[in-house]
């Protein structure tokens, strides 16, 4: 394995990218999780899935899309649902979770349309919709590292609000902080990172990686930092795994990176039940 | 002599259908240890919140610390501790030092760290309480009325001038309201800071307090604690839509 990565570039490109993702998908997604706002993270992969179909569809069309990266429509189409989901949320602001449906309707509507409309789409979709190992280019990487500097500069320069805030936004609006435009550019950074993943996970499994490695991590760590900390280390090894065993097997990464996930939580489960039990046995 | 620390001048408030508050003029004094004191729906918490800023009147003005309340830029010297301490997310993975922390990131600044010393900030605030052995627990795993204790060490870390309770001796047992009356009290006393609280519970408030007002939609008395016990019946009526008994002092509550 080590040494295909140093002789394919193709591969190079998905670890180097792979490894960004599991930083990044699992930093973000401890805020998404203890905010509940889990399914959004769903609503705007499937956005973002819209966005690259109608970009797949203009390229054959428009002959000025054809260079186009499709992933910055998606991108543009993810940032562009996530105002959309905001705009929603403050209209029903008795029932904020139905912007969610609302959204991810819309996206899987306009995606279909696209994908429909868009010739020999179905090979590529595949990549699109559970992520590929072969098809990360160099420009994809350079998107995913951009992306990455964004997210570190987010939270760093706005840990200490974006953590008051998760933890009670009214207590953060009352102490003056700035809540709306943290909250408006912390949905915004969603939406790219949620883009940015893409091409690894795959479009279904993105919110995934946001938020199976926060849930495993936060059965572990009673503070916010270790639960960050760990959820980094949940995420990178079901990347690393689940690339690795994608490329041996040929297995579509999305797959094999959620699944790895999976196991994780439910073995960190199982061994938390068990410690709980010879405790108890222990006393007894 | 000061300005008032919070003024408010003749204010109304309505939510989309309800009338909640009406020509409401209140000033809070630097030192006092105010209870304002009504029936549920009486426009208590609404109230709060206009002090805050979390919501606007409809009508009048308010003054903070002698600035109007528009041109207010230090929202770190008045603490506030919210209806509900559940408010928050519960199963929340923080530490109570996280949580306490948390009180300072108005005063440290957009763009700024927290002070290098905040530790020692926040352990200080915990002593204050009494929860100071309770620093690396989670906040989850807290009983309500250690929750409420927290979340008050989390509004005092930032050393405000003014502390704002709604309803903080919900989720606290009989025995422990005393006490807590008794912390909040030596808050006021030895460390200066001025206390507005909120509660509809009149017969538990104590002898702690130096002011009561009487809300209900509009001001029905504001004034020393011992002036209300000269409040005739017919007002008390007016005021709580039934005959209440009088402040009972320390310990004579139920
Ligand atoms: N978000 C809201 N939307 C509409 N009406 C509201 C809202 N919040 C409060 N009200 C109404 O405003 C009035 C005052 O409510 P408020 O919460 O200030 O009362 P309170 O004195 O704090 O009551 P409690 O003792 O129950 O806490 C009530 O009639 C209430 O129904
Ligand atoms: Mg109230």
């Amino acid at each position: 394995m080590i040494d295909a990565i140093f002789s394919y570039e193709f591969l190079q490109n998905a670890f180097a990218a792979g490894l960004i993702i599991g930083v990044i998908a699992p930093l973000l997604g401890v805020f998404i999780v203890v905010r509940r706002l889990s399914l959004i993270a769903d609503a705007l992969s499937h956005v973002t899935l819209a966005g690259i179909a109608g970009s797949l569809y203009l390229s054959q069309s428009v002959a000025a899309f054809a260079l186009l990266n499709p992933l910055f429509l998606g991108i543009a189409a993810s940032v562009f649902g996530s105002v959309l989901i905001e705009r929603l949320r403050s209209l029903y602001k008795h029932y904020e979770e139905l912007a969610i449906p609302i959204i991810l309707s819309a996206g899987i509507g306009f995606g279909a349309i696209f994908i429909s409309l868009a010739e020999g789409f179905s090979s590529d979709l595949f990549g699109y919709l559970f992520g590929s190992v072969s098809a990360v280019s160099r420009e994809d990487l350079g998107i995913v590292a951009g992306i990455a500097v964004i997210v570190f500069l987010f939270i760093s320069i706005f840990f200490k609000e974006l953590f008051v805030l998760s933890f009670d936004d009214e207590y953060a609006k009352a102490s003056g902080l700035p809540a709306k435009w943290i909250h408006f550019l912390f949905m915004i950074v969603t939406a790219l990172v949620i883009a940015g993943s893409m091409r690894i996970v795959g479009i279904l499994l993105v919110s995934s990686l946001m938020t199976i490695p926060v849930a495993t991590a936060m059965r572990l760590s009673k503070s916010f930092k270790g639960t960050i900390i760990l959820s980094i280390v949940f995420g990178e090894i079901s990347v690393i795994a689940g690339l690795v065993t994608a490329f041996y097997f040929d297995l579509a990464p999305g797959g094999t990176i959620v699944v790895t996930s999976i196991m994780l939580l439910l073995f960190v489960i199982g061994f938390k039940k068990l410690s709980v039990s010879m405790k108890k046995g222990a006393v007894a | 002599m000061n300005a008032p620390l919070i003024n408010i001048q003749d204010i109304s408030f309505e939510y989309e259908q309800t009338k909640a508050l009406e020509n409401i003029s209140l000033k809070v004094e630097e030192g006092d240890f105010l209870a304002i004191l009504g029936p549920n729906g009486s426009g208590k918490s609404t109230l709060l919140k206009i002090m805050l800023g979390l919501i606007k009147p409809t009508k009048g003005k308010i003054e903070l610390f002698g600035t109007d309340s528009k041109n207010f830029k230090h929202r770190e010297w008045i603490g506030y501790v919210s209806q509900k301490s559940n408010s928050f997310n519960s199963g929340f993975p923080a530490t109570v030092e996280e949580v306490v922390a948390g009180g300072l990131a108005k005063k440290s600044g957009l763009f700024h760290r927290m002070p290098k010393n905040y530790k020692v900030q926040v352990k200080e605030a915990l002593e204050a309480v009494g929860m100071d052995a309770f620093i690396h627990r989670s906040i989850s795993e807290l009983s309500g009325g250690q929750q409420q204790r927290i979340f008050i060490a989390r509004a005092l870390v930032a050393k405000p001038k003014v502390l704002i309770l709604d309803e903080p001796t919900v989720g606290i047992d009989h025995q422990n309201v005393q006490s807590f009356y008794n912390m909040l009290a030596s808050l006021n006393r030895d460390k200066n800071i001025t206390l507005v609280l909120v509660t509809h519970d009149v017969d538990t408030v104590t002898d702690k307090i130096t002011h009561v007002a009487c809300l209900n939609q509009t001001i029905h008395f504001h004034g020393y604690k011992d002036q209300l016990d000269t409040m005739s019946d017919e007002k008390r009526k007016a005021w709580y839509g039934h005959s209440v008994r009088k402040i009972h002092h320390a310990g004579g509550a139920h």
